[in-house]
């Protein structure tokens, strides 16, 4: 962490060696191995949704539709199928381009090109979680909020995807109650994906948070190169791949 | 604050000069735009050709269509975004070609498995 890290390293020493036989240094080959056993996590996730929906020709048939999964949009009750999703894909687009504009200023040793850029996709990822979280808290409560969940278990023993809501009056009480379609499976594997890249955006947020004030402080400007910037890119790049998969096979497919 | 002299923190070919960085800003607006193109693209297919409203064959276009536009996605992704296209090849290829291979196995073989699967209950009931 000293400020003599502009200190030159040959490859021998790095490698023991006579070069890196990959050209890369150690710290961004295994940020490349972890996102490798990572991706794998997901594609095997992802594969056994897919296994899920084509065993049981029940479930297969009862399936809850793409566009029809999230229909919501704040401030509104119109019917908006994707759009949310639509917004929240951007959202994740956009801070990955800030993110490599950031790598690109650490090239050049433009620190105050790296922190602008890098405050801008802390504030993407912070932008997608807000999102997420009014996702899930419109399917767990209903649009309105008002939805009972534990009182009946709505939610632990139905689907509430692309299901339709609707105002019951019993007595004294009102609340809403989706009218659902769609085996609980769909559900488990719905929280379960979405919450796990949910949490990698999260720690990706907190990471890019990390070397922000590191760059911040000067500490990559002393060592005299931004590889940091570019390892947790690596990360961030990943994250937004991870969800152009799970759009897919979530709300499009 | 304790000093740690047994690390060292070093990289390769981390540095660009302003022109280069020029031509790089450029490809990443460039890339940028196709993936934001894809994207409205998908949403479009997706909110006037939803599943409900198509005939099957066309539904099984649409998804093939889908699921091409998401692979072109990552590509750019992981090979502009990601750096892994401007790589030595052989770092590219080993990250690449063992992901890939087990990737396509694992979705042929639960793909397989599931209609067996699939069949079985339909014989039981």
């Amino acid at each position: 962490m000293a400020g003599a890290h502009t200190q030159q390293v040959d490859a021998s020493t790095a490698w023991g060696g006579k070069a890196s036989p990959f050209n890369v240094s150690y710290g961004k080959m295994m940020m490349w191995f972890f996102l490798v056993s990572d991706g794998l996590t997901f594609g095997g996730l992802l594969s056994a949704l897919g296994f899920a929906k084509f065993a049981n020709p029940e479930w297969a048939a009862s399936w809850p539709m793409g566009e029809e999964v999230f229909t919501h949009f704040p401030f509104t009750h119109a019917h908006l199928p994707l759009l949310y999703v639509a917004f929240m894909t951007f959202i994740l687009i956009v801070s990955s381009v800030t993110m490599v504009l950031a790598v690109e200023a650490g090239h050049r040793m433009d620190k105050r090109g790296v922190i602008k850029w890098l405050g801008l996709t802390v504030v993407g990822g912070f932008i997608f979680l807000g999102s997420q979280v009014w996702e899930w808290s419109t399917f767990i409560a209903g649009p309105d909020g008002d939805l009972s969940t534990w009182h009946d278990n709505t939610t632990l023993q139905h689907n509430c995807y692309g299901g339709t809501y609707e105002v019951i009056e019993d007595g004294h009480h009102k609340h809403t109650e989706i009218k659902s379609y769609g085996p609980t499976l769909y559900s488990n594997f719905f929280f379960f994906i979405t919450g796990f890249h949910g949490f990698h955006v999260f720690t990706g947020v907190l990471f890019n948070l990390l070397v922000l004030r590191n760059v911040v402080r000067g500490v990559y400007h002393r060592r005299g190169h931004y590889e940091m910037v570019e390892k947790v890119g690596l990360y961030w790049h990943f994250v937004d791949l991870v969800w152009v998969f799970v759009f897919t096979f979530f709300y499009l497919v | 604050m304790l000093v740690r002299d047994d690390i060292v923190e070093y990289s390769l070919d981390a540095h660009h000069s302003e022109e280069e960085g020029k031509l790089i800003r450029k490809k990443i607006w460039k890339v940028t735009a196709i993936l934001s193109i894809i994207t409205t693209v998908e949403v479009l297919v997706g909110v006037f050709f939803p599943k409900a409203d198509v005939s099957d064959t066309m539904w099984t276009l649409i998804k093939w269509g889908y699921i091409i536009l998401t692979v072109v996605k990552a590509a750019y992704i992981v090979l502009v975004f990601m750096h892994l296209g401007d790589e030595r090849k052989n770092l590219r290829y080993m990250i690449l070609v063992p992901y890939i291979l087990f990737i396509l196995y694992l979705v042929f073989i639960l793909v397989t498995e599931a209609s067996y699967v699939n069949d079985a209950w339909e014989f039981l009931k």
